[in-house]
């Protein structure tokens, strides 16, 4: 995969979604629970928004001196065995990585849940060079099997349900019991045993490196990624370079607020911590651990006004606010990013040609950025994205361009304002029946497709208080 | 105290009699109301849609048309929060900025004026019914206007406020959202209209004339019968 996900354009996408009825109530309720669950574990905690700023500021300082903290990490990696590979794009992490594989001649690669492995379409690159890839997240693997994209990004199968999940592992798997949820975790279970035995490489992502450490930090429920990262000899770990905490302090803060805000989890099940390469005196580790640091279009957001989209800590919580993401799903997006942070993200990485409509899809509700751990503006980002998309790419059509023009000579222009006021019921009187328009001309008619329009008043404000003002004048002359 | 009323193009327009309402409470609050014409639209429409050259123009000729305000008072927190960006939008004018600030520092929307500002939360008026009240985004996620409609409301006598379930999630006006995303605008106020239903409340209250044109489009499509009023009619109600 790659950050694209597929062809459609936005508007069948959008439809797509909208109508997938099923897929929408999964949705709804599962933003419900993740709402409920924040919210709790927040109050829980206490101070929430204290907990908010320091995970700003720990963000901000980070990307501020962010190479220095990536020297560190990558000092503190080769002193414990390991092996650091920075990548420009993602033709070179995935080049590398194959050519770890080669040299080891690995033909069976197990992953646990990874973003940026999705975005750099890792697991294409793996199988182009003859090994198998399996992925061992319960929802990965699902979508793996179905060859369907993630819709979200902490819980990626979220639009799918029990009885489609039984189906796929039917018909993939021949599988033979019920949809019971339970029997279904427990069947994926049994299958990927076999899978991490026979592995001859563990790829995970990463949450957090801790750069004094030099240590890996993994955040999961499911404890796949500790089987990832213990069972095969080779290691691989792929993280964004954005993905780093000064030291073990900053780390506990930050995932403090992930597990809160991602799920309502005051901690996970686990949190793994992978330090480097089994050294001479200890009994456990790998005997071989890459790390590979991952820029792809990162460091041309470091020193924009977009440098804090790079503070995310890929919690979701934007997403599970999201009422647009609620009514057309994480598809829809046709990121592997999808919600705000998607909308966000997506034109930083990928350009605007592809993702030009992504930043219009919000009403600026502001729920995301209300929801942020970390107080990105989600939602200013997208008006400084739009204006991009208007003044510098230009990707707007002329008819909205126009409008906009007459707009500003318009409410620049008091006595043409006036006039409109004035005017306004007379122009709209064709469509108007009993105080309403129901179907309305030009621009009215996508909204009155859904609702109706009011009628404009017959005198307005402005006419009313004139005539007040004039009228009080009259009777203190009299 | 002297207060210039910020009527928003929406009131001035379509909802004149919010605008009446507004003035009539404020000068019942014992505060005396003018009206600088040269006003006309915040500006916001172009702004969220990227059009920050196009929005300049307005947000200038704003900034003229209030410059010799003491306080300046909107029945919108939207529209205020727009106010509120100028300074922002006009960093890189210096001269402009600074009157930019000015202007933001006294301008209130209508109810956060009368609680912070005059001190006052009962206004005294009477309103018989039910109704629920739906909590704009603007005016509570940026303007960060939450409890001061709500605790006028609480003191209007006869009136029986139910809660709004999800009364935070957004209605999906967002300005032009709701014609460039109109598929989704239309998913969005048709969730809201059906928890506005589910309350049972004679009347929808909000604090924003856009969001409530939405909602009240869409419930009259529904043909639903609850009735739409602007908090400023119900707070001038006697
Ligand atoms: S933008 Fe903020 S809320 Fe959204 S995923 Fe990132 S950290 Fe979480």
């Amino acid at each position: 995969m790659s950050i694209k996900i597929g062809t459609k354009t936005y508007a069948d996408r959008i439809q797509e979604g909208i109508d997938n009825t099923f897929m929408r109530h999964a949705v709804s309720s599962a933003q419900g629970r993740f709402r409920t669950g924040r919210l709790k574990a927040a109050e829980e905690l206490g101070d929430w928004e204290d907990w908010r700023t320091l995970g700003e500021e720990i963000r901000t300082h980070t990307m501020e001196n962010l190479d220095y903290y990536l020297y560190q990490l990558s000092e503190q990696v080769e002193k414990r065995g390991g092996t650091v590979f920075f990548a420009e794009t993602a033709e070179e992490a995935n080049t590398y990585v194959q050519k770890v594989a080669e040299e080891k001649q690995a033909r069976k690669v197990v992953k646990s849940k990874s973003m940026v492995t999705e975005e750099i379409g890792l697991n294409e690159a793996l199988e182009k060079s003859g090994c198998e890839v399996v992925e061992s997240d319960l929802g990965e693997w699902i979508l793996q099997l179905d060859e369907d994209p993630p819709s979200h990004i902490v819980t990626p199968a979220l639009h799918k349900n029990k009885s489609q999940i039984r189906e796929t592992f039917v018909k993939k798997k021949g599988y033979t019991k019920t949809d019971d949820p339970e029997e279904l975790a427990a069947f994926a279970r049994e299958q990927l045993r076999q899978d991490f035995l026979e592995a001859d490489i563990g790829v995970t992502g990463c949450n957090f490196a801790v750069a004094e450490s030099g240590t890996v930090t993994l955040v999961t429920n499911e404890g796949n990624a500790r089987m990832v990262s213990t069972l095969p000899d080779t290691q691989i770990a792929v993280m964004g370079m954005e993905r780093i905490v000064p030291t073990w302090e900053e780390l506990e803060v930050l995932v403090s607020l992930l597990t809160r805000a991602a799920v309502g989890q005051k901690l996970t099940s686990y949190i793994t911590s992978l330090t480097g390469t089994r050294l001479e005196n200890e009994v456990d580790g790998p005997e071989d651990f890459h790390l590979v640091i991952v820029d792809n279009g990162r460091s041309k957001i470091l020193g924009t006004e977009f440098q804090s989209a790079l503070h995310c800590i890929r919690c979701a919580a934007c997403i599970n606010v999201c009422p647009v993401y609620r009514h057309v799903g994480g598809h829809s997006y046709n990121s592997i990013y999808p919600g705000p942070i998607g909308a966000v993200l997506t034109p930083l990485l990928d350009g605007y040609e592809d993702h030009k409509e992504l930043p219009y899809a919000s009403s600026l509700c502001a729920a995301c950025t209300e929801a942020c751990p970390v107080k990105i503006p989600l939602h200013e980002h997208l008006i400084r994205h739009r204006e991009i998309i208007v003044e510098k790419e230009q990707k707007t059509t002329k008819a909205e361009r126009l409008a906009m023009t007459g707009f500003a000579q318009w409410a620049s222009t008091p006595a043409a304002y006036k006039l409109s006021t004035k005017m306004a019921g007379t122009v709209l009187k064709p469509w108007t029946k009993d105080g309403s328009i129901k179907n309305g001309p030009g621009p009215m008619k996508a909204w009155t497709a859904a609702r109706d329009f009011p009628a404009p008043a017959k005198k307005s404000f402005r006419t009313w208080f004139d005539e007040r003002e004039k009228r009080r004048e009259k009777d203190d002359r009299l | 105290m002297n207060v210039s009323l910020f009527i928003t193009c929406l009131c001035d327009t379509f909802t004149p009699d919010v605008g009446k309402d507004t003035v009539q409470l404020l000068e019942r609050c014992g505060c005396e109301v003018d009206f600088p014409a040269g006003q006309t639209c915040c500006g916001q429409p172009a702004y969220n849609s990227g059009y920050t050259t196009q929005s300049k123009q307005a947000v200038k000729q704003m900034i003229t048309a209030f410059e010799a305000s003491e306080y300046v008072v909107g029945p919108s927190g939207s529209c205020v929060q727009m106010v509120k960006e100028y300074p922002h939008i006009l960093r890189d004018e210096p001269e402009w900025r600074k009157r930019a600030e000015h202007l933001a520092g006294r301008t209130y929307e209508l109810t956060q004026f009368i609680v912070a500002v005059l001190g006052i939360d009962d206004v005294h008026s009477t309103f018989q019914g039910t109704a629920t009240y739906h909590p704009s985004c603007h005016m509570t996620r940026l303007l960060g206007v939450k409890d001061a409609p709500r605790r006028l409301l609480e003191n209007v006598q006869g009136l029986t406020l139910i809660n709004l379930p999800q009364g935070e999630d957004c209605c999906g006006f967002g300005g032009t959202f709701a014609v460039k995303n109109a598929a989704i605008s239309a998913q969005m106020v048709e969730e809201k209209s059906c928890h506005v239903t589910e309350t049972k409340a004679e009347y929808l209250i909000g604090g924003d004339m856009g969001c409530l044109m939405n909602i009240g489009g869409r419930l009259s499509r529904n043909e639903e019968d609850v009735k739409v009023l602007h908090i400023a009619q119900v707070l001038n109600s006697q």
